[in-house]
């Protein structure tokens, strides 16, 4: 047999050998029987040197070339094999998914009062306003004098007010921190101001603590009609972009005019909801009251007139909201009690 | 304040319906509560009627069968149980198909077997008056037939108004009228005390001393005489029984309906129990008291105004009468007083005496002099008109000067309500407004002078004030929606409001939800927390006026919020708890404690320039503290976690690592107890070498005070951490030199702590160690008793080159003779 018939004999064993392997071990018997030290193929380029001149290049050539289609042969069998067992062991491998996840550690929520303060923050934010805080024991003066509370007012009463001593009470709202920003900063001033309140009450619509934004715009040319504008984007990011707000005129010390603001209710169609019955929300009024508002008393600017505020040159307008009013109101939640009680099943329901 | 519509309409009557007028009410200052209705329904069925006959009933001795004549020839057969009945009466009859004042329907109906068709009326049965001793005798020149409502107010829409503090002169009928015509611009009558019968000049035998001017700006006195007391007649008690007074007798309630008309509360003395005539308005002395007509005994003090006569002191002035003059039945002589009173001085006596009556809810706003004239006018005329009185010639009228003075006028620029309104309002209109309201304008060029009503005078004093009385009625639906200019005004989230966010989002992160506690405590807390005396928390702010005892300080340590928060959600089976709060804690400051203020608001305000520093100084330290509280399974069980771990040191250390971090802030802990914490499971939180708080398991003896077997948490200080923080981090390359990592075990004595062991590491590995942490711990046979053994990973780099292997062996050799040398450390495996 010449050595060109003996590489077609050995490719043709070779070949049929390494498809018939059904295993990796079966695949590796073969490559030792064709490939390895001791096999045909290899014996016969080792003595390809012992042959005559004529054949020695044509046959080397054939045998390295045969040498090189078996192995890529071994190597595309090899892959397939594995492939075939994987499949195998995947196909066995069956869990039943339906059963529970795996839990990851499940996320806690902000509080909901955390959660209404950030979203009035960021709309405040976005209308060029910054976020101060203020103590909440003060002093009686910013609380009260400073706001041009006369000596009288009702809200200074002991059965209405918390008092540390005869100067020094909880502070009953956050707009103290009205005077104190602009003891602190010269006009142009654009300042919400949101943080925790106290007044001597308790029932389902009132806490004895409770959580107010103030807001205050003080500049050169500011408008009842900015603070129009300003509620109407505050009242519709909160609330709907089709909400209204409506002024209504109130009395509060601190400002000039003073005004309550409602906002078109949106919970009901003109007082009635889709059963028939009077809206809960609006009794039927079609308008929440919201929050109070006015123009900054000329009075509370002489207070801080050494500090740049000039009431024949600067005007400017202020708000108070309660976020647990607005988080109720949003929210449907009937009961101001629970903000305090802090029971999961209540603050897993926001934030 | 309850306001009839059928008595405003004597004054002003727009032409709209109740909820027309409560909402134009609303939307010009005025607040509505709600409307109520007064009295009959379906008046038509209520008719004037004439008794023809009334036989007693064949079988009910108290009833009778009466035949009424009901108008045109008709008559109806009632029964009627009145004693009073009697042929020939005039009546008032309501015919079946009338609805009664509490709502039921009358039908016809038959009364021990005889037929009944309506019914005639007593007072109360018509909500007039109180009285049900028997049926309403009317005028004998009524015709029958006449509608009822012709004859006698039995029914009108009522709207309960919230008068704002501001505004005493919309506590009256006539008030809230001149609201309605400027509102409404419908006519408004010419107010009715325009005419006077009486006179001024002394009044014989009688005199007034006021002693305590600066309380009582005026005080006069008005002589009645051959005065009847009796009832009043149906249209007064109707008015108000509508508005809500009771009636009781003519004087009594000529009082109380000028009070409700004009505004000014009266007294009626009987003339004839004014010890030698004369009245003095003084000071109480201190220790004096009076009994007042609610039978209390009251103690006075010199801040309390008094009237007294030559027997002594009669009424605590403006709040409440006393006994000794009250009119009576046999009242004969009555001095009509109306005075007016120092406003705050009245508020102050019915708070200090816990009295408050309708009288002082109305001085106590400050009424003007001006007014208490305009009542003595009414009640003059209804004395005589109702009382068959006659009113003696002459006014005891003690004026102080000071509440008489001329007011000036206010300037109105026309530029100024545009630039407070920013929207410009024409001249004229203002004006129109503004006379509406009562003031009286002038042009002047650039806007209007002004004048102020006396009724307005404490409320109206400068241009911003007058600037709202033309917007509001203006309306202010016609304002502009704008927004500011915003020159300057950048809106943006300070570094410290910043990473707050961030903490709070981490901690959420962590599985912990956010708990908003009381900032109110009991005073027990620190002792229950076994805080000594000596400690800083143990400086509780007191509140002088508490709501009860469990809230009658302020905390100064989140944590007892927190255990309040857990032990509630455990009693409402919620086992798994693991909170968080971001809130104030208060400390009294102590004399030597700088006055600068430290609050939260610290990172707006530079505390030592604040103007308010002095005011500050006898604040308490207000701080944030971030504080977490866990408690059970740190994950809920599961088919592959049947037993997840407990709230322990190590969880809660896990949680406190998640925070800082987070926030990049460089941190470690230091062995270190709480008489709150478990002694062996509890540490000092140092940031910088700074104390942040503390962290550790709960002294079970502290937490079963809250029924709770086991929790653990941590409390940081706020301020101390955003400091601390990396707010804007520094890029470093870690692509270029690839960093060494090694692990290392080292045997340690039991008493040598992590931290010991990476200290000296870190020391002994210089600057090329980047890294080096604890990732397991040994104890047992293979290292001996007391002794552990910590495996340790480190990790080499340098931001220059890449180290060779032999400057990582170098660092590797002096790590290990390090802590051989200093912690008797020995290399393991
Ligand atoms: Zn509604």
């Amino acid at each position: 047999m010449s050595a060109m018939d003996q590489l077609k004999q050995i490719r043709f064993e070779a070949q049929a050998a390494i498809e018939a392997a059904a295993s990796s071990a079966q695949l590796e018997q073969a490559r030792v029987e064709h490939l390895g030290r001791k096999a045909e193929l290899p014996n016969l380029l080792r003595g390809v040197a012992s042959l005559p001149p004529a054949e020695r290049g044509s046959v080397g050539k054939a045998a390295n070339q045969l040498r090189k289609e078996l192995e890529a042969a071994l190597e595309t069998r090899q892959s397939d094999l594995e492939r075939a067992e994987l499949d195998a062991r995947l196909a066995t491998d069956v869990v039943d998914v339906t059963l529970p996840a795996s839990p990851v550690v499940p996320v806690g929520r902000l509080h909901l009062v955390t959660a209404t303060r950030r979203e009035v923050e960021d709309i405040f934010l976005g209308l060029g306003f910054r976020v101060a805080e203020g103590p909440e024991v003060e002093h009686a003066y910013y609380n009260f004098d400073g706001l041009n509370f006369n000596s009288s007012h009702p809200a200074r009463l002991w059965t209405d007010t918390f008092y540390v001593s005869e100067d020094v009470l909880l502070r009953t709202h956050t707009s103290p921190m009205q005077v104190r920003a602009m003891e602190l900063h010269a006009p142009p001033l654009y300042l919400i101001i949101p943080g925790r309140v106290y007044r001597r009450d308790s029932d389902a619509t009132h806490t004895p603590q409770f959580h107010q934004v103030e807001g205050l715009a003080v500049d050169e040319d500011i408008t009842l009609g900015d603070l129009n504008g300003t509620l109407t984007t505050f009242a519709r990011a909160v609330f709907g972009d089709e909400r209204k707000i409506r002024l209504r005129p109130h009395f509060f010390p601190f400002t000039e005019p003073s005004v309550e603001v409602d906002v078109s209710c949106f919970n009901c169609r003109d007082g009635f909801v889709r059963d028939g019955s009077r809206c809960p929300l609006c009794k039927g009024t079609t308008w929440i009251e919201i929050l109070g508002a006015g123009m900054v008393d000329p009075n509370v600017f002489e207070y801080v007139r050494e500090f740049g505020y000039d009431p024949d040159r600067y005007t400017g307008f202020a708000f108070g909201m309660g976020l647990e009013r607005i988080a109720m109101l949003k929210h449907g939640v009937t009961d101001l009690r629970l903000f305090y009680d802090n029971d999961l099943r209540f603050l897993e329901q926001f934030g | 304040m309850k306001l009839p519509l059928i008595w405003l309409h004597d004054y002003c009557r727009p032409d709209v319906s109740a909820s027309e007028l409560a909402s134009r009410l609303a939307l010009t200052g005025t607040e509505v509560d709600r409307i109520l209705h007064h009295g009959v329904s379906e008046a038509d069925c209520f008719i004037v009627g004439r008794v023809l006959s009334a036989e007693r009933h064949p079988d009910a001795d108290r009833l009778s069968v009466c035949i009424v004549a009901t108008g045109e020839g008709d008559t109806a057969q009632i029964v009627c149980g009145a004693p009073n009945v009697a042929a020939g009466q005039t009546v008032a009859v309501a015919q079946p198909g009338a609805v009664m004042p509490d709502g039921t329907k009358l039908g016809k109906a038959k009364l021990r077997g005889v037929e009944s068709s309506g019914m005639i009326l007593a007072e109360d049965e018509l909500a007039i008056g109180s009285d049900h001793a028997g049926i309403m005798i009317l005028d004998e020149d009524l015709v029958p037939g006449t509608p009822l409502a012709e004859v006698l107010p039995i029914s009108t829409d009522v709207l309960e108004l919230e008068i704002t503090p501001n505004r005493p002169d919309c506590l009256s009928v006539y008030g809230v009228a001149r609201e309605v015509h400027a509102a409404t611009d419908a006519p408004l009558t010419a107010p009715p005390w325009q005419e006077d019968s009486g006179s001024a000049g002394r009044v014989p035998g009688f005199d007034a001393r006021v002693e305590a001017g600066d309380l009582c700006p005026r005080f006069t006195l008005r002589l009645f005489e051959d005065v009847k007391i009796g009832p009043s007649p149906p249209w007064l008690k109707a008015r108000l029984s509508a508005a809500g007074q009771r009636p009781i007798s003519n004087v009594v309630d000529i009082t109380n309906y000028v009070m409700l008309l004009t505004g000014q509360p009266m007294h009626a003395f009987d003339a004839d129990t004014v010890a030698g005539g004369i009245l003095t308005v003084r000071r109480a002395r201190e220790g004096e008291t009076l009994t007042t007509l609610d039978g209390v005994q009251r103690p006075l003090d010199p801040d309390v105004c008094l009237i007294e006569d030559a027997a002594g002191p009669t009424s605590i002035a403006g709040v409440m009468g006393g006994a000794r003059s009250e009119v009576s039945e046999s009242t004969t002589r009555v001095l009509m007083e109306a005075a007016t009173w120092n406003g705050p001085n009245i508020q102050r006596t019915s708070t200090r005496l816990g009295l408050r009556t309708e009288a002082s809810g109305r001085f106590e706003k400050q009424l003007s002099p001006e007014a208490a004239m305009e009542a003595q006018a009414i009640a003059t005329k209804l004395m005589v008109e109702l009382c068959g009185a006659r009113v003696v010639e002459g006014t005891i009228d003690v004026l102080e000067p000071v509440g008489s003075a001329p007011f000036d006028e206010i300037e109105l620029a026309d530029r100024t309500v545009e630039r407070i309104l920013g929207v410009a309002i024409p001249r004229e209109e203002c004006a129109a407004i503004l006379t509406r309201l009562g003031f009286e304008t002038r042009d002047a060029g650039e806007g209007l002078n002004v004048r102020v009503p006396h009724w307005r005078r404490d409320d109206v004093a400068r241009e911003a004030d007058l600037v709202e009385e033309v917007a509001r009625i203006w309306g202010l639906d016609r304002l502009p929606v704008t927004l500011p200019s915003r020159r300057d005004a950048v809106g943006r989230l300070d570094v410290a409001q910043q990473l707050r966010r961030r903490a709070e989002d981490v901690l959420t992160g962590c599985g912990l939800s956010e708990a908003i506690g009381w900032s109110f405590a009991a005073p027990s807390f620190p002792q229950r927390l076994g805080l000594a005396d000596s400690d800083p928390r143990s400086r509780f702010v007191t509140l002088a006026n508490p709501m009860s005892e469990d809230q009658s300080v302020l905390r100064t340590t989140l944590l007892v919020s927190l255990l309040d928060n857990v032990r509630t959600n455990r009693a409402r089976g919620n086992h798994d708890v693991k909170l968080f709060e971001c809130g104030t804690v208060y400390v009294r400051r102590e004399a030597t404690d700088a006055a600068a203020h430290s609050g939260p608001g610290a990172s707006e305000r530079d505390a030592a320039v604040a103007p308010s520093a002095q005011r500050d100084a006898v604040l308490p330290v207000e701080s944030t503290h971030v504080a977490a509280l866990l408690t059970g399974s740190l994950r809920p069980v599961s088919w592959r976690e049947p037993q997840p771990p407990q709230a322990d040191y190590f969880a809660v250390k896990g949680v406190l690592a998640a925070l800082l971090d987070a926030l990049r802030v460089p941190w470690e802990v230091q062995a270190a107890s709480e008489p709150f914490l478990h002694p062996g499971r509890s540490a000092r939180i140092l940031i910088g070498g700074l104390d942040a708080g503390w962290l550790g398991e709960l002294h079970p003896t502290i937490v079963g005070g809250w029924d709770i077997a086991s929790a653990a948490g941590f409390e940081l200080d706020w301020a101390t951490v955003a400091q601390a923080a990396v707010h804007v981090p520094h890029y470093r390359d870690v692509t270029s030199f690839p960093a060494v990592r090694q692990d290392l075990a080292v045997v340690v004595s039991d008493d040598v702590t992590a931290e010991e062991v990476l200290d000296q590491l870190r020391s002994a590995g210089g600057k090329l160690l980047r890294k080096a942490e604890v990732f397991d711990v040994y104890r047992g046979e293979q290292v001996g008793e007391g002794r552990a053994s910590l495996a340790i990973r480190l990790e080499f780099g340098a931001d220059d080159r890449t180290l060779t292997d032999e400057e990582v062996g170098v660092r590797r050799a002096k790590i290990v003779s390090t802590l051989a040398e200093r912690l008797g450390g020995e290399l393991r495996g």
